[in-house]
């Protein structure tokens, strides 16, 4: 089944230099698994090519039902050179958002996942 | 008091100011609002030192967040009358005279005498940079590695970042009002419970939940509704939005509120925006006196716009300071226009390329240019999903270069295009870009032990 990440999860960004952090937190708890099976580290990097470009890492928060992702070399050059309407990287939260996720059909019903308008 | 009494008594952190600029009335808000112990003012932002010490050389009585002064002015009833005390890092690269500034103020609104402030100093290292320099330190960029001698000549200012110790030694000194220049904006919150509640230099859990605290409330209302993506649409009544406070006790544990009748929210979901806000590796969060496991935070509900924070781990903090230098780097602009339907994309895609070629024609070098399609995709870029025609696109362009009239030129380019490029075009009653200087961030450490603070009570 075809799952939007912008309807099961939140997210907040951010920036330090010249790398945006993005965070992405599951709506419920039982849907943090969901996150972090998806959001692979080569998932978010795909997502993101032709925007970072640096690497990505990847780290997991289990205790808030969160993953924070920092793309490299997002925010061309970042603070005051970048030239940017987004210098800051307050935005990457949706962009993140913007991911589908393929969830197997059966635990996609167990989770009570919606799913995608097709 | 008995043991349990200690145990239960609460402190309260009130944040009133999450960056140099926000909401003047939030200070005010939050010492009238309910009860507080501690204000807290977070003023500095990562190359806010290097506008301040610009400020200084036209004028040495300056170089301080002119905005601490109405805050103080705002808030003097509380702290004269009721002993609220404010800790704020409004000193810049001038406490002193930030510290003067407040008492002026403060006489000619009839509390001489009133007000002992605590001028935390130290932290510029900009005096010292060739001594730090010859004496092995090589300031070398944490994120090129590059040598600080690579744009020495070009630096405009130096501060390492300091902790909660100098802050606590000034309240312990009996300091109604403590001013440093570039604290960590975590160590705001964190010093005054070090200091209520005696947790020693080693109580890493504890030093970490306070530095938590302070991350959590570091940016005023971002962790109380405001900029909050979780149901946005339902958080009530922004307009009278309350800042967080922190209730906190002696064990490390505490609670994130606000004043009760004020607007926004605070929930699991808008403390956990917020904690997860500019976070780089959650189980090394690096300050000063604690390395914070954010891996360790429980949250949980705890009633109305109320949420507990228990359980948070800690680590020995490092031998290093981080230092924020700021270098002049360049002259850049942005200009734009605005294109109408029809075909605004195909409009504003055609004047970018015109300009660009009479740019080329001129010879102008730039290191870099950028235009972005406002309405389009200058938000997430390629990730832009396009749903029909736009109505309107913004033209924007940018561009950086070392060579200051190639810059200047760019600016006088835009208007013409008004009249002499593509048509439907409005958007320029703005006038000409300005031309700015750049002043860039360069992230540097420093052994701690070359950092010497130091602590004044003025009166």
């Amino acid at each position: 089944m075809k799952v939007r990440l912008v309807d099961i999860a939140h997210a907040r960004s951010g920036d330090k230099g010249d790398t945006a952090n993005v965070g992405v937190i599951a709506l419920r708890p039982e849907w943090f698994s969901v996150i972090a099976d998806a959001l692979t580290l080569e998932r978010v990097a795909a997502h993101f090519a032709g925007v970072v470009e640096g690497g990505v890492e990847r780290f997991e928060l289990p205790n808030l039902n969160a993953l924070n992702f920092l793309l490299h070399g997002a925010l061309d050059g970042g603070g005051t050179l970048s030239l940017k309407t987004d210098a800051q990287g307050k935005v990457f939260s949706t962009a993140m958002l913007r991911m589908v996720l393929d969830v197997d059909d059966a635990r996609a019903r167990a989770l009570g996942l919606p799913a995608a308008p097709s | 008091m008995s043991s349990s009494a200690a145990q239960n008594r609460i402190v309260r952190v009130a944040s009133g100011q999450g960056f140099w600029g926000d909401w003047l009335d939030a200070p005010r808000r939050q010492v009238e609002g309910g009860p507080v112990d501690y204000l807290m003012l977070d003023y500095l932002a990562e190359v806010t030192m290097s506008i301040l010490q610009k400020q200084k050389e036209r004028d040495p009585s300056m170089g301080y967040a002119r905005d601490f002064i109405g805050a103080m002015e705002s808030v003097l009833p509380a702290v004269v009358e009721r002993g609220v005390r404010v800790v704020a890092n409004a000193g810049g690269v001038n406490p002193i005279a930030c510290a003067q500034a407040v008492l002026e103020m403060a006489r000619q609104r009839g509390a001489a005498g009133k007000l002992q402030i605590g001028v935390v100093t130290g932290d510029d290292l900009l005096p010292r940079l060739d001594e730090l320099i010859a004496g092995g330190h090589p300031l070398a960029n944490m994120d090129t590695g590059e040598p600080l001698d690579a744009v020495r000549d070009r630096v405009l200012s130096a501060n390492a970042y300091i902790g909660s110790v100098p802050i606590v030694e000034a309240l312990a000194r009996g300091a109604n009002v403590v001013v440093t220049g570039r604290s960590t904006d975590t160590a705001l919150t964190m010093a005054p419970l070090r200091h209520e509640f005696g947790w020693a230099a080693d109580d890493w859990d504890r030093l970490a939940a306070g530095i938590i605290a302070g991350h959590i409330i570091e940016c005023g209302a971002q962790c109380s509704g405001g900029n909050c993506l979780y149901d946005w649409r339902n958080i009530p009544d922004l307009a009278n939005v309350g800042y967080p406070i922190v209730e906190a006790r002696a064990d490390g544990s505490f609670v994130v509120t606000k004043h009760p009748g004020t607007g926004g929210r605070i929930n699991v979901p808008s403390v956990t925006e917020q904690l997860v806000y500019e976070m780089g590796d959650p189980r090394s969060y690096i300050t000063p006196d604690v390395v914070a496991d954010f891996t360790s935070i429980r949250l949980a509900p705890d009633g109305e716009d109320r949420v507990r924070v228990f359980g948070i781990a800690g680590r020995p903090a490092t031998d290093k300071l981080k230092v924020s230098i700021a270098y002049r780097a360049g002259y850049k602009a942005v200009g734009s226009l605005v294109y109408a339907w029809p075909d605004a994309l195909e409009k504003a895609t055609l004047a970018d390329r015109v300009l660009r070629e009479r740019l080329d024609v001129m010879g102008l070098r730039f290191d870099q240019l950028l235009t972005e399609f406002v309405g389009v995709s200058a938000a997430h870029g390629p990730l832009s999903v396009s749903t029909g025609e736009a109505p309107e696109v913004q033209w924007r362009i940018g561009v950086r270069s070392s060579d200051r009239k190639a810059v200047e030129r760019f600016t006088r380019e835009i208007a013409p295009l008004v009249l002499n490029g593509p048509p439907t075009v409005t958007g320029f009653a703005g006038g000409r870009p300005k031309v700015e200087e750049i002043v860039a961030y360069w992230p540097a450490l420093v052994d701690k032990s070359v950092v010497r603070t130091k602590v004044e009570i003025v009166a």
